[in-house]
């Protein structure tokens, strides 16, 4: 794939994603031109279009046009399908994604997208997969946040190991959650611990490095 | 249980981010946030109404921010904001590249979150090849051994997407490290990396290769997926390597297809269908051609057809891979049947998507199976009137692969209507090569021919490809055998641009004006009826619009020259000179004075112009010999001598700095252009283009142009004056062409399509329409049908044949042409041509001998600077010309029976001939040309050979006495020539010549006035009952009186400093002369040049005009092109010797 564009029917571009070294010169005129051609289609026409010497593959998704360029020998309806398959991925992390949802996050929009396809190519294809290191990364950066946000006590970083610390975390995450939403609570952190021992790691490390010196919990 | 894990997981996020922080994370409803600064931007910019305001907002946004980023308070968090809104300011299109190296600064010091931000600005801004790019190596290196697998992974993301090449080392091997990793989301990464290694910089990861093969045996189907992709892309470059695998391909395509694999995999309940494309691609290029191997895959194409049935896109994406692939490899009957069926479902299919890759499918399979286009008539005719462009454009791409000459109307007719209607520069130029190369091939007669190519010129005329009307132009020109279907086609064009032309006000792109007018020029003279005045007259009133460029305007002017050449006198040419005599455009005001001095010189005009001779071949004396009398004058008259610009400068440097250690400057390819031998690029047939830096060019090219102008100043202009002009006749491919206008071809639509316009016609109508439009279509296609792919293949070897008569017949007359124009500035008298020819032909021959008998060695050794070295080796040479001798009279015999006397010759001479024309043995040992007759009558014949010694020329003439009866007082006279010398004296008397015996003499002959070539004539007389006169005269060439110069490198670049007399100019190398060496190997041979050395893409050589004028080359290859350099103590030398070259590496 040589790259995609996500724009509305306004012809706003709202993500775009180059896969070739290009200029900005030349993305912009590129966009220009097949935001017009793609926005001139009619809805029962093709999806495919030969635009120089690639192929266009669009679809439009509610308002939002997703649209990418593949050569002439792949093969259209597969790439129908990843970006069908691209949408599931942010439906299934948005929850009924829509505009809005791309328009504000975008960052995310681009995260989603690039444990999808790395470099022009598939990188995986299991839907679940993708969520997970999605959700893994977002895990870290949300634990981050709220530890800096709560912040007070101190959090040396010798007590980051075992699970003291993830308990702290995961009931400071249950307060959160209750106090908010009032929720049912949370499964018990030490099954936690037991069953994702790589997440947890993953956690502890981040937080060490990410706020060795002043990190605390409720 | 660790479902429920996961989903809580996955929850946490979501709940977390109903605190809404600031950075507005996803899920619940209160996810757009408002309270954030980027939300506020994205809510204001929405806002907005006008582009104009998005405009101030956005400055205002980056002033700000370009203050926040730069500001060293700033904390990471904020600075992450500040990224993710130069990003979104970055997709609106404002560019913030003040904001870049911030982006790589928070990738590097950043926590994980901002990490992440930091990396993903960085992938959005930079490109492959920014240097900023540099930057991140080292955050890129740190993170691939960290022991946090998130940064791992953010480090090989980023890797994947953008690293600069150079920098690969850095992190190779930590990144092959990776592919041992525990987490198989860190190997498959690695993989997509080192994929991404493998792209641009394929030779980095060859020593890896075995260790994508255990990725390719890895337990996790995402990394053993990632490693499909390397894979592919090596596999698409040599196939051949990597057969052993089919198996493994197969086996796992077999265990996908089963589904085998996890039901994450899953998409739609379909197996993990882009492992299968992936899968399916590769078998498809390992069994190209390869029966064996395709042999192991044909079981698992049919499960694959077989399994895929459920009614959905992704299993048609799947269908449509099988069916390219078996369609790809080896056929196999029974799958090439189920493959069929399979495209059958696509065309029929009332999605759209599916008919365009059945369309696609049927394109790809049709030259295997023209049958299946049959099979799909009616449904190719539907789309051929489909309301989507890109169906029809697919239709047609279709039809221009089942062209035949059967439907060739037809199918450019559609092809044309679809041009006319489409905006697109890509689609204009692709389409228009398509018709032309359809109508080139298959074109039933000639008005059909002439009027598509109007249309193609009318209608891609800005765009279209510049081969297009060059091709158009040469095909009139060259023709094809039938000389009198030439003729009719020339004449066909003629009348139809005539009538094009007749309009007033009408608009043509440039291009096919310009095809108009060099049509018109050469080839009017074809119609009987038309007056050519009225020609010129229109012509003349196209010159008068504004919309023609000055550059067309050159193009009618020449050919108004061409037509007023064979014209007495005409007002309209009159009027024109006149009125442009005055013009302000230099180059228009320059036609017209050549046209008016041209015109009062007709006898000129004609034979400088001579009737549909676009394609003989005219050869420049770029070194301008002729003027060498002209230079003498002013030389002896006190004038300085010339000294190209290079040199001068070079001087001047020297002056100033005292001392130059540069043995030779710098500025080689400064002053040159490439010289025109490219041969046959242009229909006009005009191939000079010699920007020298010698002196006058310029006259040169006018003689050729045979337009000789009035002053003599112009000749001393330093580069520029305007040689480039004069070469436009020749070049066609720099037009640009305006806008087009429709020419409609109304009288070649077929009846049918005629009838498919009206639109008023019943239903059934139309389908008897389609079905009349199908059988003019599909006509010559199927098995039953003689015309079917085999035809097409025939009809292409008949152009191809076609083509190469042409260039046989080309070849033949380049020679013939060259004879001509070599003798016409030479010699007076008409009947000495044929002898001429002979010479020339001796000399081409003596090439060919001298590199089966590859005496130039000896000549190497013997012809030295050095005369004690000479003296020494004289000796050796004695013994080395006793050993060959027997050798080289073995070849003279053979000479003689290849070269059979012309037919006036008594047969007697012929038998008699091999018997005694023999060189002396002390001659025969050097090398020599052929012995060729010079004159002959019943009574005496003369026969010349000429041998080359290391130092002098011999001319040899042997005089037979073909009588019974003795002759007496054969006198035999030279006359003087002011280019050669001839010692001792002009004459030779033979006291008498027995009857039916030979008698011989030889001369020693000196190059007295440099040349390129130049006759000696002379007579011989003698008395048999009445005093009788012959005339002979012979060709010597300056390369008869050139000898190799032995000398070294020091002594080259000694030598070179201190001449002064230099001229440089660029060649066209054809492929085949290759490389440096090649060439000049072939000069050496021919021009018997010392190759003193040969470095890299320069090399030196050395030769010396005899008796010890030396003269040095330095030549460089630089592409396609030949830099020659010579420098000599003489000044007409290099000239000459340049013009040798080219003609020498013209003829090779």
């Amino acid at each position: 794939m040589q790259f995609m564009l996500l724009f509305s029917r306004q012809g706003k571009l709202r993500l775009q994603k180059w896969y070739v070294p290009l200029s900005d010169k030349e993305k912009k005129k590129i966009t220009r031109e097949l935001v017009q051609t793609v926005l001139a289609r009619k809805p029962k026409m093709c999806s495919f279009l030969e635009w120089r010497d690639l192929k266009i593959v669009y679809k439009r998704y509610a308002s939002l046009y997703f649209c990418c360029a593949i050569e002439d020998q792949d093969n259209e309806l597969i790439t129908l399908e990843i970006i069908h398959r691209y949408v599931e991925l942010l439906d299934k992390y948005f929850g009924s994604v829509c505009e809005l949802d791309i328009i504000f996050n975008f960052e995310k929009a681009y995260f989603i997208l690039d444990e999808f396809l790395l470099g022009g190519e598939v990188q995986e294809t299991s839907k679940k997969n993708v969520l997970k290191a999605i959700e893994q990364a977002d895990l870290l950066q949300e634990v981050c946040v709220l530890a800096t946000c709560t912040g007070g006590g101190r959090f040396s970083p010798s007590s980051t190991r075992g699970g003291s610390a993830l308990c702290n975390l995961w009931s400071g995450a249950c307060i959160a959650q209750r106090g908010i939403s009032g929720a049912a609570p949370s499964p018990h952190p030490q099954f936690l611990l037991a069953t994702s021992e790589g997440a947890l790691e993953l956690l502890c490390s981040s937080i060490a490095v990410a706020h060795p010196q002043n990190c605390s919990f409720v | 249980m660790s479902d429920v894990v996961e989903r809580t997981l996955s929850a946490l996020p979501g709940l977390l981010g109903q605190h809404d922080l600031g950075a507005g994370p996803g899920g619940g409803p209160g996810r757009f946030s408002a309270t954030s600064r980027l939300g506020g931007l994205i809510r204001s910019i929405t806002a907005l109404s006008s582009k104009h305001e998005e405009e101030k907002l956005i400055q205002q946004e980056q002033t700000n921010l370009k203050a926040t980023v730069s500001a060293p308070t700033t904390t990471l968090r904020l600075m992450k904001e500040c990224m993710v809104r130069l990003i979104y300011c970055e997709m609106l299109g404002y560019e913030s590249s003040f904001g870049y190296i911030h982006a790589i600064k928070l990738a590097q010091q950043g926590n994980l979150l901002e990490k992440r931000v930091g990396y993903l600005a960085v992938s959005l801004f930079l490109h492959e090849n920014h240097e900023l790019l540099l930057l991140l190596v080292n955050t890129v290196v740190k993170d691939l051994q960290s022991t946090n697998l998130v940064e791992v992974c953010m480090a090989l993301t980023v890797v994947s997407q953008i690293f600069p090449r150079e920098m690969i080392p850095a992190v190779l091997p930590l990144i092959e490290d990776k592919l041992q990793h525990s987490k198989e989301i860190i190997r498959r990464k690695a993989v997509q990396a080192l994929y991404k290694f493998y792209l641009i910089a394929p030779n980095q990861v060859q020593h890896i290769h075995d260790k994508f093969r255990k990725a390719l045996c890895d337990r996790d189907v995402g990394v053993m997926a990632a490693s499909l992709h390397v894979y592919l892309q090596m596999i698409k470059k040599n196939a051949s390597g990597y057969k052993d695998l089919t198996e493994s391909f197969v086996t796992i395509l077999k265990q996908v297809v089963g589904g085998k694999l996890p039901i994450d995999f899953n998409y739609h309940s379909v197996p993990a269908p882009w492992l299968q494309i992936q899968l399916l691609r590769i078998l498809g290029l390992l069994g190209k051609d390869d029966p064996r191997t395709s042999e192991l895959m044909y079981g698992v194409l049919d499960e694959s057809l077989r399994r895929a049935e459920i009614n959905h896109n992704i299993t048609y994406a799947i269908l449509f891979e099988c069916v390219q692939t078996i369609y790809t490899i080896c056929p196999k009957s029974d799958l090439l049947e189920k493959a069929a069926k399979c495209i059958g479902k696509f065309v029929l299919s009332p999605k759209i998507n599916l008919k365009y890759l059945g369309l696609k499918a049927l394109t790809y399979v049709i030259q295997q199976d023209p049958n299946l286009a049959l099979q799909h008539q009616m449904t190719i005719i539907e789309c051929l009137d489909h309301p989507d462009p890109i169906i029809k454009r697919e239709t047609l791409e279709l039809l221009y692969r089942i062209t035949n000459g059967q439907n060739v109307t037809v199918i450019v007719e559609k092809m044309l209507d679809y041009l006319r209607q489409s905006k697109e520069e890509y689609t204009i130029i692709n389409l228009t090569g398509k018709i032309a190369e359809l109508a080139e091939k298959y074109a039933p007669d000639n008005g059909w021919f002439i009027q598509t190519m109007n249309a193609v010129f009318s209608v891609g005329g800005d765009v279209m490809h510049p081969d297009i009307p060059n091709n158009f132009l040469r095909l009139l020109a060259e023709g094809f055998d039938d000389e009198k279907e030439d003729e009719q086609l020339r004449l066909y064009a003629v009348q139809s641009y005539l009538s094009l032309l007749e309009e007033e006000d009408t608009f043509y792109p440039q291009k096919f004006l310009q095809v108009m007018s060099w049509v018109l020029g050469e080839y009017s003279y074809l119609t009987n009826d038309g007056d050519p005045e009225v020609t010129i007259t229109r012509l003349h009133r196209l010159l008068k619009q504004t919309f023609v460029t000055s550059e067309t305007k050159a193009w009618i002017m020449t050919a108004i020259t061409k037509m007023s050449s064979r014209l007495s006198c005409s007002k309209t040419v009159d009027k024109l000179i006149q009125e442009f005599s005055t013009s302000l455009d230099t180059c228009i005001r320059q036609y017209a004075f050549e046209l008016k001095h041209l015109c009062e010189n007709k006898e000129l005009m004609k034979k400088l112009l001579p009737l549909d001779a676009s394609c003989d071949e005219i050869m420049v004396d770029a070194s301008l010999s002729f003027l060498d009398g002209f230079v003498a004058e002013g030389l002896s008259c006190g004038a300085a001598p010339y000294k190209p610009h290079h040199q001068r400068q070079e001087e001047k440097l020297s002056q100033e700095k005292a001392l130059n250690f540069e043995p030779y400057g710098l500025s080689f390819t400064s002053s040159m252009s490439s010289s025109g031998f490219t041969g046959r690029q242009s229909p006009a047939g005009l191939s000079l283009g010699s920007d020298m830096s010698g002196n006058s060019a310029e006259i040169g090219q006018k003689e050729t142009n045979c337009l000789k102008l009035d002053g003599v100043r112009k000749l001393w202009g330093k580069e520029g004056y305007l040689p480039k002009k004069e070469n436009k006749t020749g070049k066609e491919d720099k037009t640009q062409p305006v806008p087009l206008d429709s020419i409609l071809i109304g009288h070649v639509v077929d009846p049918p399509l005629m009838q498919s316009e009206q639109q008023v016609v019943s239903l059934s109508e139309e389908e008897k329409e389609k079905q009349q439009l199908a059988s003019t279509l599909f006509v010559g296609l199927g098995s039953n049908s003689t015309m079917s792919l085999m035809g097409r293949a025939d009809t292409i070897n008949q152009k191809l044949k076609k083509k190469s008569k042409i260039s046989e017949s080309q070849n033949s007359e380049e020679a013939s042409s060259f004879q001509n124009i070599a003798t016409l500035p030479f010699s007076p008298l008409p009947d000495t041509t044929p002898n001429n020819k002979e010479n020339f032909q001796g000399n081409e021959h003596l090439g060919l001998r001298k590199v089966s008998l590859s005496p130039s060695e000896v000549l190497e050794t013997s012809v030295s600077f050095d005369t004690s070295q000479s003296l020494t080796e004289a000796g050796l040479d004695e013994k080395l010309s006793n050993c060959r001798l027997s050798t080289s009279s073995l070849f003279a015999d053979r000479n003689i029976e290849v070269f059979q006397p012309p037919q006036n010759v008594p047969d007697i001479v012929a038998s008699k001939a091999p018997l005694s024309l023999c060189l002396p043995e002390e001659l025969a040992g050097h090398p020599h040309s052929e012995i060729v007759e010079l004159c002959s009558c019943d009574i005496l014949t003369v026969y010349s050979c000429k041998v080359w010694t290391d130092d002098c020329s011999l001319l040899v003439l042997f005089v037979a006495n073909n009588s019974t009866s003795p002759l007496k007082t054969v006198n035999l006279v030279f006359e003087s020539t002011e280019h050669f010398k001839i010692f001792e004296s002009l004459s030779y008397h033979f006291p008498v010549i027995e009857a039916q015996s030979i008698e011989r003499c030889q001369k020693c002959v000196q190059l007295e006035k440099v040349c390129t070539e130049g006759i000696l004539s002379g007579s011989i007389s003698y008395h048999l009952d009445t005093d009788t006169h012959l005339e002979f005269s012979l060709t010597f060439s300056l390369s008869d009186f050139i000898r190799p110069m032995k000398i070294t490198t020091e002594d080259f670049g000694r030598l070179w400093l201190s001449f002064s007399n230099d001229v440089k100019q660029n060649i066209n190398m054809s492929p085949s002369q290759g490389s440096l060496s090649i060439a000049l190997n072939a000069l050496k041979q021919k021009l018997k040049l010392h190759i003193v050395e040969i470095i890299g893409n320069e090399g030196i050589a050395a030769c010396q005009l005899l008796p010890s004028i030396p003269c040095l080359l330095h030549c460089r290859t630089h592409a396609r092109t030949l830099a020659l350099w010579f420098r000599s103590s003489c000044s007409a030398l290099p000239d000459s010797l340049l013009y040798q070259c080219q003609k020498m590496m013209a003829e090779s």
